[in-house]
């Protein structure tokens, strides 16, 4: 669940990244960027947990599936947070600098 | 269990090694601006900026994966930080996942990373359409 909404949140960044000027002049490239190499380590740790456990990977209990939602929700606004602090401080549009 | 730590590991070595690249690139840049080279030459992508995207991709996932860890209770944010240091039999453990895991992981992000630096470069170079031309010479 949580590489799955990291996924969706990687499509959703990058959608937004290629379809808006704006996006990209306020970095949203960097969360494209996170949440694909995020995607990708967490797509190594299934393959490996799916060898380990082959057809009952698919059907985790209903408590783990929750527990990862909100890991996975967690992790998203994370990201989002890291991207906010780093664009105050690359500070594109020039509003934090002090004006003369 | 501290699988995140392999590709945290190149994050470092390879922010370090776009940092000297884009010392010497910019370094590289005065001379040819000197010798009277055109801004748009110079304009073209650097690799210390194709290497950018890679540190992006390994530092927010190993980030990102850490939280997940500290989620599980396998890292602490006080001494010894890995959990599994506690026991020699975990320890093993850990160092396998390691191995295998985090090695991986940081062998399949650079990977796509090759292929997408790759396949950016042939987009870039790939000359325009008549159509696309046309359409560039209108808004002109």
């Amino acid at each position: 669940m949580t590489l799955l909404l990291t996924v969706f949140a990687a499509l959703v960044s990058t959608l937004v990244w290629y379809c808006s000027e704006e996006a990209r002049a306020l970095k949203v490239g960097v969360l494209c960027y996170m949440f694909w190499g995020a995607s990708l380590m967490w797509f190594v740790d299934a393959v490996f947990e799916y060898m380990e456990l082959r057809a009952a990977y698919f059907t985790p209990a209903a408590a783990d599936m929750l527990n990862d939602s909100f890991l996975g929700l967690s992790v998203i606004a994370l990201a989002m947070v890291v991207w906010m602090v780093l664009l105050l401080v690359k500070d594109p549009n020039h509003l934090m600098k002090k004006r003369p | 269990m501290a699988c995140f730590l392999v590709p945290a590991a190149e994050a470092a070595v390879t922010t370090i090694a776009s940092k000297v690249i884009e010392k010497k690139e910019q370094a590289e840049d005065k001379e040819k601006l000197a010798q009277g080279v055109s801004l748009s030459e110079l304009n073209k992508p650097h690799f210390s900026s194709k290497l950018n995207k890679l540190n992006y991709m390994l530092w927010g996932g190993s980030g990102l994966l850490a939280f997940e860890h500290l989620w599980h209770g396998e890292i602490q944010p006080f001494f010894p930080f890995l959990t599994a240091t506690a026991n020699p039999a975990d320890m093993t453990a850990m160092l396998h996942e390691m191995s295998t895991v985090g090695v991986s992981m940081a062998a399949l992000v650079t990977g796509v990373w090759a292929v997408m630096t790759f396949i950016g470069g042939k987009i870039e170079n790939r000359e325009a359409s008549p159509e696309e031309a046309l359409q560039e010479e209108a808004a002109k």
